[in-house]
């Protein structure tokens, strides 16, 4: 990307926003956020994130799930976190998402529509950035 | 297909104990009796947090918030919101009233304690993402700031925010703006303190790595306030994640004109460049730090002249910590007025804690000033670990203290905590219980600030040595009662005469014990018992001959081994060789063996 001009950022700024109030990035609905701070990685995030990867691809659904990184979601105690969005499900965050339960993630909530039990935890604060 | 509604019942510890297993139970069967088993899913969570008023459950999509939850309300919730959609209004969480004039924002109407504006992009955003921080208001306080204001209508924008530094000192935000730019040079500096040395702390490492351009954004922008075109990032080298990311922010935002020459087109340029510290403490100290970054040794200097007069290779230096330069684009988008109406009188906006020691849910929470100790180890924190009493909680770090049960209802500002003897310090929170020596608490921060001084002024060099010697001949059960005065005498002297608040801090941790467990100190010195059983010196261990059948594990555990016995028959532990480990402690299935 070239230097931009004040009115190429705020376009910019537009057509992102717009993107991420789709949620429907590169064609795809359906989100996995993985918390990778340190305490993440630390944790395992990356094993998880790769295993995450494996169980998308395993199930058929590289072409309507993506996976992307954060930072640390601030539950440093249940980490690896993993924050899931389906379109028609309620988003939720999950921690202690370690690499060996990205199976059940992906077979129970990607494709059975169900939400897995004893890994939910309360997002921890309202966004202040959707007005 | 997605079902319709979905129950989540929290399965923490705490809200285990009160039936949220029974309630769970309840649940299912009465979606199954009500015949709608299919429309929704229950759930059992992980620990919400506010373990005080559960057991708690929440009804998705509509974020209804359940406290108190019986077993018997599991008809009226199916029968209710399931079926008919309605919210089952008596079950609803409240928020209380007393807590309502600090916290002013309208925002943060609903259950939650946290407030997030310094965080607001950490676990939302890609922080390798330029993009997706633009996306979220990024680099629109930089637009605001050059295309719209003028220096000193930043400041002054900064300066009625009431933005007050969170390096640990609280120095008005805008007042260090204003003195810089104000300051006679041609060539000045801002430099972001992100040495981050606090035993416990992480907040600005995780802000870092989850929000590297918020940074990069705000030193633009104290640049163009104070007419600097240079800023440095001073970062400890073990924070090689944040180091990435910020390299990678850097280098996006020169690629896409948001750094270095002519600025969106603006006319002003501004670079960034990182220097990376070793790790010492006393180089977070800003005069110590800016010595670091010249390529001298690390060690601080007299002030005044302050950094903002004479700074950087002696140019007008603005040097702020990593989360007050977080808040600074919040301040210009949404305004000083909006950022005032967060937390106290003289304490605005929020602030980040790493809560970590023994509380059930440790982590990086941010929370309006004014909220109380007790919300956050209570609410946010979810109490004490494995159900024990709760002790202390120690913030500051190495300059802060200890605050007691009795002053937890106290909201939090930059003031109160000093009036309970200790300090905000850079947000390290850690919670201790019963099984915590406060003498040992004592010994451990000491002989950090031991290792931590940078030995250029006596009052440190020797006071914290000193200290630290009594403290430990305490902790052997040598002490006399005369110590106390001394450690008292000691660190007023060093308190005093120190050249930085690195030794001029370092008596507080001890200070504070002495004051809030002055019989635990007693305790150890006449009755040379820990009752905490932390001081190893302190510290028997025994076999209790009734009581142990002879099994042998606790002489397989033993390192030494010093534990001898036939099998089946009472074993002893030759006490003068004995380590003091506890394994044959945490072994012994029978309690036979005893410590005390
Ligand atoms: C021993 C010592 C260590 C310090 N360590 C840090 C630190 O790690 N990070 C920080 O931001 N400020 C630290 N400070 C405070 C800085 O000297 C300075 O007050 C701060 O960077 C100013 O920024 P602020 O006004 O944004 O808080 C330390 C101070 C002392 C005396």
């Amino acid at each position: 990307m070239a230097k931009m001009t004040l009115d190429e950022l705020r376009a910019l700024r537009e057509s992102k926003r717009k993107d991420l109030e789709k949620r429907d990035v590169e064609g795809k609905d359906i989100q996995i956020v993985v918390g990778m701070g340190t305490c993440g990685i630390a944790a395992g995030a990356k094993q998880t994130f790769d295993a995450l990867v494996d169980q998308v691809q395993k199930n058929g659904l590289e072409g309507s799930v993506l996976i992307r990184q954060t930072g640390c979601m601030g539950l440093c105690y249940v980490e690896p976190t993993v924050e899931v969005l389906v379109p028609g499900m309620p988003t939720v965050i999950y921690g202690k998402m370690t690499a060996d339960t990205a199976e059940e993630l992906v077979k129970k909530h990607l494709v059975g529509h169900q939400l897995l039990d004893n890994h939910i935890l309360d997002r921890p604060a309202a966004d202040i950035m959707k007005k | 297909m997605a079902c319709k509604n979905y129950i989540l019942v929290c399965g923490g510890t705490g809200c285990e104990s009160s039936r949220s297993d029974e309630i769970y139970r309840d649940l299912i069967k009465e979606a199954e009796l009500q015949g709608v088993k299919e429309e929704v899913q229950i759930v059992k969570t992980g620990c919400f947090g506010f373990c005080e008023r559960g057991p708690i459950v929440k009804v998705l999509p509509s974020e209804s918030f359940y406290v108190g939850v019986k077993p018997e309300d599991a008809k009226e919730i199916i029968a209710e919101q399931v079926i008919k959609g309605r919210e089952v209004k008596r079950l609803l969480y409240k928020k209380d009233q007393n807590t309502a004039d600090t916290v002013k924002v309208k925002d943060i109407d609903f259950y939650q304690k946290q407030f997030r504006v310094v965080l607001r992009n950490c676990g939302v955003i890609n922080p390798e993402s330029i993009e997706e921080y633009i996306a979220r208001d990024g680099y629109k306080a930089l637009e605001k700031a050059l295309f719209e204001m003028t220096p000193e209508q930043i400041i002054a924008e900064v300066k009625a925010s009431g933005l007050r530094g969170r390096g640990g000192a609280g120095f008005p935000t805008g007042v260090k703006w204003e003195t810089a730019s104000k300051a006679p040079g041609d060539v000045k500096y801002v430099v972001c303190n992100a040495d981050e040395g606090d035993p416990g702390a992480y907040m600005d490492r995780s802000t870092i790595e989850g929000d590297p351009h918020s940074i990069l954004e705000a030193m633009i922008i104290a640049g163009k306030a104070i007419d600097a075109h240079q800023g440095f990032i001073y970062i400890r080298a073990e924070y090689p994640l944040a180091i990435d990311r910020l390299n990678v922010a850097i280098s996006q935002a020169k690629e896409m004109g948001l750094m270095g020459e002519n600025i969106l087109g603006s006319g002003f340029n501004f670079d960034v460049e990182l220097r990376l510290g070793a790790g010492a403490f006393v180089c977070g100290e800003e005069t110590a730090l800016l010595r670091s970054i010249e390529g001298n040794r690390g060690m601080p200097v007299p002030k005044p002249p302050f950094p903002a007069i004479k700074g950087l290779w002696g140019k007008p230096t603005v040097i702020n910590n990593v989360e007050t330069l977080a808040n600074v684009p919040v301040v210009l988008t949404r305004g000083a007025a909006w950022f005032s109406s967060i937390g106290t009188d003289k304490s605005k906006g929020t602030k980040v804690f790493a809560l970590t020691g023994k509380i059930n849910n440790s982590g990086l929470i941010e929370v309006p000033m004014g909220t109380t100790l007790r919300e956050i180890i209570f609410d946010i924190g979810g109490g004490i670990r494995n159900g024990k009493k709760f002790k202390g909680v120690q913030t500051g770090g190495p300059s802060g203290g200890i605050i007691v049960e009795k002053d937890l209802d106290t909201p939090i500002s930059y003031e109160s905590l000093i009036s309970l003897g200790s300090m905000m310090g850079s947000g390290g929170m850690i919670v201790m219980d019963e099984d915590d020596c406060m003498v040992d608490v004592s010994k451990f921060y000491m002989a950090f600030c031991v290792d931590e001084s940078c030995g250029k002024c006596a009052p440190c060099r020797i006071g914290t040595n000193q200290m630290h010697a009594i403290l430990d001949k305490i902790s052997k059960g040598k002490g006399e009662e005369s110590d106390l005065d001394d450690l008292e005498r000691i660190g007023k002297a060093m308190t005093k005469a120190s050249l930085c608040m690195l030794g001029g801090s370092a008596a507080n941790p001890t200070m504070a014990t002495i004051r809030h467990f002055r019989d635990e100190y007693l305790e150890h010195i006449n009755e040379h018992k820990c009752r905490a059983g932390k001081c190893k010196d302190l510290i028997v261990y025994e076999i209790n001959p009734e009581k142990c059948i002879g099994c042998g594990l606790c002489a397989r555990r033993c390192p030494v081994p010093c534990i001898t016995g036939e099998k089946k028959q009472p074993h002893v532990i030759d006490k003068s060789r004995c380590l003091k480990c506890g394994e044959c402690f945490k072994a012994c299935k029978f309690g036979a063996v005893t410590k005390r």
